[in-house]
């Protein structure tokens, strides 16, 4: 039973959908200390459809963001001279990556980089695609667009105006680079919008929560996909070869020079992996988003007063990485700790959608 | 296409219509003072600048997403009413003509619509067929004897203007439903503000920024609950209407929650929207949504955009919904040529605001006469709107007009028919320079308990096309910035 505030008559009947809440308040007295706090602009409720439009923007706009920079990655590594790693499974690592092997085999394309960077970012029939990103991004961003500050909007509408100028092919690779460009500039556009107009409140929670945990889903299959690809081979790891292929996770999540100015190392696939996972000062590391999650779930419980099980689904997530290492990882198995990690994520995501009704 | 003699705004005299294929500015001997600035600045920008700025207003419109979907179209989902840069001027004294004119109109209007729901007293007089109004599928037989907060019917209504001459402007059509285009109004205004702030250095024009804040006075006014803050609601069909943007923009103008259906329901007769932290009691939802699909219970029972139980939460005054239930008997054309008669009823003034005259096809001896005449009148369907479904007589091809013919006499009551206007023109940009342009004004006339508020202005419509009279959106029509000036640097 949920608290309302019926004039009179009975609390929830059944046909309200459930939420999670592990806390009640009368309902007569929640009414008006909603109605008063109204008065005074502290407490605004939020539509659980606007909630999930946020969150689902939020979670398109960083996929977009991670497809551009895993094809700018994967560009770099298939230009080199096979006999520097330049691997001929580059294109098809990046399929695996983004998690599209499927997809893209029922296309019955050849792995070709055009093939498969059109299948990123121009496919309308792939819903992962950039073009499908930002349409739907957009497309919730527009039925929500009242919990948008002007400026956010116009940057992804802007995003969303120039795909909708390209047909499905690409024109060169020129064209490609400049599509990239554009995609990790608008969505750093609406980020820097949200961080600098919008609100404190709900609408950017829901927004940041919707990144982070996309952002650590993304950041969890591009660690498994390519160590699963790199390592089995049982060559030395760190040899010349690898090289290449690790710099390229590290280029995929922009933290070549971070990696540098962390470790004072040459690149190591193990640091690689703690870095992705455990380092809290890269923003996509593992535990740098869940960071991000725990502290957006509690700014929404302080302003709720409440807590449900997507708190206590954060809050283990969060313990797990804070209190273990790299070593412990390695030793449990690095891919099984991953599918773990994502499997977990998930469930966080649906325990959101449910706590909020959405 | 024959030239018609139509009033040209801007030189304060009717000349015989040459689709500007004349100088415009040639040496004009009279000219209406407040265009002095207007003109000067015409002829002080070079066609390369008039363009440019041209094109910065479509890129502003594009940016911020301001569309209207055209029905029929799927190829124009989304698409940019156009914008003129040439804004269209009504003198102070003009205005407040029409304003006395627009407030005694509304006013007729709500006591006509409190009326035929109430006491019918104007039926029982004779002033309106009785069989006009009760059988007439715009009448709601459910808000028979109803009464909303306030007696107040239409919140929201837009009174299309057109004139014809210096002191002639008649009513087109009453909009009593849920006018749209308030949103351009507004964005046209920004827009001449950011491209050409010179020209408001020298001409001050009354602001029409103030209107979301009117709009959220007169709709808390008229809520159900007296205590506290209302919690006051936008509904709207969802981003797949013609008009979304102007739902969202209105919503975030006024700071209150966009809806959908789906986002609200019914318990107790009392309306709940579903938030992220439980329900929460709705006092007056603005729809944007016809009658016909707000409940599905009582009305359209397919409607997937309305809220079941609905009806029954307005029915027991739990909530308001602006416009009320029923107000399209007003929007009826046969309906709108009793209109002079209908504010003489209620108002014991004379009407200020002319009436186009109307045949209504319904009574046989003006069927004869419209179809004697059809090649010179203007035809509508009494519950049409947008431009929908209308027929230009001068316009029009002999076949269409033979087949208007055969649908006039098989469905008379359907029908009215009115001389055609020579509306007003505009010096407007065209490709080809500037060029007088047909134009038409909707202002918005807000009723609540507070009274009657309207903005200085309106939303001036302007035909794109030459010689076109149809100024509507749906039918290529573009928008203008009206400005209500008050004084100018001489």
């Amino acid at each position: 039973m949920r608290d309302v505030c019926p004039r009179r008559g009975k609390a929830a009947s059944s046909s309200d959908r459930l939420g999670g809440w592990t806390t009640r308040r009368p309902a007569g007295r929640a009414c008006a200390s909603r109605r008063a706090a109204r008065v005074h602009g502290a407490l605004r409720l939020m539509l659980s459809r606007t909630a999930s439009n946020l969150y689902w923007m939020g979670r398109y706009l960083e996929r977009a963001d991670f497809t551009a920079r895993l094809i700018e990655a994967t560009q770099r590594l298939a230009s080199l001279p096979s006999s520097y790693g330049g691997a001929v499974n580059a294109w098809e690592s990046a399929i695996a990556a983004s998690w599209m092997t499927h997809a893209f085999s029922a296309t019955e394309l050849p792995i070709t980089e055009t093939n498969v960077s059109e299948f990123l970012t121009l496919a309308p029939g792939n819903s992962s695609s950039i073009r499908s990103c930002l349409e739907t991004a957009r497309a919730n961003a527009r039925s929500v667009r009242t919990a948008l500050t002007e400026e956010a909007w116009e940057a992804i509408n802007a995003a969303w105006l120039e795909m909708s100028k390209l047909g499905p092919h690409l024109a060169g690779r020129d064209a490609l680079g400049s599509i990239l460009e554009m995609v990790k500039h608008a969505v750093s556009a609406f980020e820097g919008a949200a961080q600098r107009t919008m609100l404190r409140g709900d609408a950017f929670w829901f927004i940041n929560l919707g990144s982070s945990i996309e952002r650590a889903d993304n950041s969890a299959r591009l660690l498994d996909v390519k160590y699963h690809l790199l390592l089995p081979r049982g060559e030395s790891v760190g040899g010349s070869l690898d090289y290449f292929q690790w710099t390229t996770i590290l280029r995929t999540v922009s933290a070549m020079t971070a990696y540098r100015w962390v470790y004072r190392d040459s690149v190591k696939p193990w640091l690689v992996a703690d870095l992705l996972i455990l380092n809290r000062q890269i923003p996509r590391s593992l535990a740098s988003c869940y960071d991000e999650i725990r502290r957006h779930l509690d700014l929404l419980a302080s302003q709720t007063g409440r807590r449900g099980p997507a708190h206590r689904l954060a809050a283990t997530g969060h313990a797990r990485l804070a209190n273990t290492n790299i070593d412990n990882i390695f030793a449990d198995g690095l891919h099984e700790f991953l599918t773990g990690f994502i499997y977990d994520n998930n469930r966080l995501g649906d325990a959101i959608a449910e706590q909020y009704l959405f | 296409m024959a030239g018609i003699d139509a009033f040209d705004e801007m030189f304060g005299s009717s000349a015989a219509y040459n689709g500007g294929a004349g100088p415009l500015f040639g040496e004009a001997t009279a000219i209406n003072t407040a265009y002095r600035w207007i003109r000067d600045w015409l002829d002080n920008s070079p066609a390369d600048v008039m363009a440019a700025r041209r094109r910065q207003a479509e890129l502003f419109f594009r940016r911020i997403g301001i569309t209207f979907a055209v029905y029929g179209d799927p190829d124009a989902a989304e698409r940019l009413i156009p914008f003129d840069i040439v804004p269209r001027i009504l003198a102070r004294a003009e205005w407040n003509r029409l304003e006395k004119g627009l407030v005694q109109r509304v006013n007729a209007l709500n006591a006509f619509l409190g009326d035929v729901y109430g006491n019918r007293e104007i039926l029982r007089a004779g002033i309106v067929p009785e069989d006009l109004v009760l059988q007439n599928p715009g009448y709601c037989l459910h808000m028979a004897g109803r009464k909303p907060p306030g007696g107040i019917w239409t919140h929201i209504a837009g009174i299309d203007l057109v004139r014809t001459g210096p002191d002639e402007f008649f009513v087109l059509e009453d909009n009593a439903r849920t006018p749209s285009g308030v949103s351009y109004m507004l964005e046209n205004r920004e827009v001449m503000l950011k491209l050409v702030p010179e020209l408001f250095e020298h001409v001050k024009v009354a602001p029409v920024e103030t209107y979301p804040e009117m709009l959220l006075e007169t709709l808390g006014s008229v809520s159900p609950r007296g205590d506290g803050a209302p919690v006051i609601v936008l509904l709207t069909p969802g981003r797949h209407n013609s008009a979304f943007y102007e739902h969202s923009f209105l919503a975030d103008k006024l700071g209150i929650e966009l809806v959908e259906g789906s986002d609200l329901f019914v318990r107790d007769d009392v309306v709940y929207m579903r938030t992220t932290q439980g329900p929460e009691r709705v006092d007056v939802i603005y729809r944007r949504i016809d009658d016909d699909f707000i409940d599905p219970l009582v009305f359209n029972p397919a409607s997937m955009l309305g809220v079941p139980g609905l009806m029954a939460a307005y029915a027991q005054g739990n909530v308001t919904l602006a416009n009320a239930v029923g107000t399209g008997i007003a929007d009826d054309k046969a309906i709108y040529s009793y209109m002079p008669e209908i504010v003489k009823f209620y108002t014991g003034e004379e009407p200020i605001l002319k009436n186009v005259p109307t045949w209504r096809c319904r009574e046989p001896e003006a069927l004869g006469y419209v179809l004697d005449n059809l090649a010179q009148l203007v035809v509508k369907e009494v519950d049409g709107s947008g431009g929908y479904g209308m027929l230009i007589g001068p316009h029009a091809p002999a076949a269409t007009l033979a087949a208007f013919a055969a649908k006039l006499k098989a469905m008379p009551e359907k029908f009215i028919a009115q001389p055609t206007l020579a509306l007003s023109t505009c010096p407007t940009a065209v490709d080809s320079g500037i060029a007088p342009r047909h134009v038409d004004l909707r202002p918005f006339v807000l009723s609540g308990r507070n009274g009657v508020n309207i903005v200085p202005g309106g939303l001036t419509r302007v035909a794109m096309t030459q010689g076109s009279l149809v100024v509507n959106s749906s039918q290529g029509g573009g928008t203008k910035d009206t400005w209500v000036v008050d004084d100018w640097d001489a």
